[in-house]
């Protein structure tokens, strides 16, 4: 086989996953497109140092960093990390739902109201239930992506889940 | 701890995400049973399940391969590429100019290496440690909606278990610009591999090749094109594919 299209092996299966979190992430088709181009010819320099392992998570965690990098660049400084106390924040601070919200999802039918759910989530959440449940990474591939212990994974994917269901039921009320 | 947490939350939806062990779903499952907190929560886990997979998925655009392409083309790799052992011995330059060239070679649809080479090149790369399965399932049921949402078209999935040619699993690759679905099946210690994408127009795979050792098997039906690549010596390639097509 030949060996010197590695890298185009490894990373362009990938591109599809890498477009989605970036556009995910940026909330811009264009936008997505300049991340994903530039998290590529990154990835391209990064790679003699790629030792295997998942090549997914390698490549979506170069996707991600870099579209923090046009994130922050796009707002100046006042950027993207999570709101204070967002890490510290325990996973009781979200007040129940009453027994009927978690039922509101499943009623949608709404393409578009699932979508602006998601993109209402902040950024640590939003990466974190993406990578899950659009790219069905593993909880330490996800670790690995968002450079976050697989505690902190798991806490960020409960909040997100415990936020969408209950803005869901929240529009529903209204 | 507050009345939405029993303290075995995130346990909870470790188990419904699939990330605990049989040990730990084991403990789990005692607590569970009883538990008003967990039943509560595990409802609230699912709907956020079923209303995300209704999510969209946004897809790169043809273009946006093109662009890739050509940028990772022109950068070229860095100095250090030369200790990676693939390009050692050639210059800096040599080795940035054939990684180029390859990456035009693989991905745009001019001056292609020749398709059995690649599906042959393909299928020894899956068998390397790791690289084979990205869903691995014996059920035909699992591993065909795997694939939607993942490929722009539905590939067939049959297990053929009965013939002596049970289905593994299934993963994607790339095959001269497009995505293409692979499922895998097991015959003794061979691995076989069926590649699967839409046909258009000739495919340019001759129906019967041979690479290193390597047989090809290629043929096209419903719209659809299909290439078994294998060790397994030509007849035994040759009864997979006339199961493969008679099974339902």
């Amino acid at each position: 086989m030949g060996s010197d299209n590695a890298f185009a092996a490894v990373a362009l299966p990938h591109l599809d996953a890498a477009f989605n979190l970036a556009r995910w992430l940026t909330g811009s088709r264009a936008e997505a497109e300049d991340v994903v181009q530039e998290a590529m010819v990154r990835a391209l320099t990064y790679f003699p140092s790629f030792r295997g392992g998942s090549s997914r998570a390698w490549v979506l965690q170069i996707v991600r960093n870099t579209a923090y990098g046009a994130l922050k660049a796009r707002h100046g400084e006042r950027v993207v990390a999570p709101a204070a106390g967002g890490e510290s924040a325990t996973i009781e601070d979200i007040p129940d739902p009453t027994d009927d919200l978690e039922t509101a999802l499943i009623r949608s039918d709404d393409l578009a109201r699932i979508d602006a759910l998601i993109a209402d989530l902040p950024v640590d959440l939003r990466e974190t239930l993406i990578l899950r449940e659009l790219e069905e990474l593993s909880y330490r591939e996800i670790a690995q992506v968002t450079s976050v212990p697989i505690g902190t994974v798991m806490s960020r994917l409960w909040r997100a889940r415990r936020m969408l269901t209950q803005a869901a039921a929240r529009e529903e009320q209204r | 701890m507050s009345a939405g947490d029993c303290g075995k939350l995130l346990l909870l939806q470790a188990e419904l995400d699939g990330e605990l062990d049989a040990a730990g779903s084991a403990a789990l499952a005692e607590h569970r049973a009883s538990c008003q907190v967990c039943r509560r929560n595990e409802s609230t886990l699912m709907a956020a399940r079923q209303a995300l997979r209704r999510a969209t998925y946004h897809r790169a655009d043809p273009q946006l391969l093109r662009a890739v392409a050509s940028r990772i083309g022109a950068v070229g790799p860095p100095q250090q590429r030369r200790i990676s052992v693939p390009w050692r011995g050639l210059t800096t330059f040599g080795a940035g100019a054939a990684l180029a060239a390859a990456i035009l070679l693989t991905v745009l649809p001019v001056g292609r290496p020749d398709i059995v080479s690649t599906l042959v090149d393909d299928h020894i790369r899956a068998l390397q440690p790791g690289h084979l399965l990205d869903v691995v399932s014996t059920n035909q049921h699992t591993v065909k909606p795997w694939f939607d949402g993942r490929l722009d078209f539905a590939p067939p999935v049959k297990d053929l278990a009965a013939d002596g040619f049970p289905l593994v699993g299934g993963r994607l690759d790339y095959l001269h610009g497009r995505s293409v679905a692979v499922l895998v099946y097991s015959h003794g210690k061979h691995v076989i591999e069926l590649f699967v994408w839409p046909a258009s127009g000739r495919a340019g795979v001759p129906a019967h090749a041979e690479r290193d050792g390597y047989n090809v098997v290629h043929w096209q039906a419903n719209a659809m094109s299909f290439s078994a690549v294998s060790d397994v010596e030509p007849s035994g390639l040759e009864e997979f594919v006339r199961d493969w097509r008679q099974a339902r």
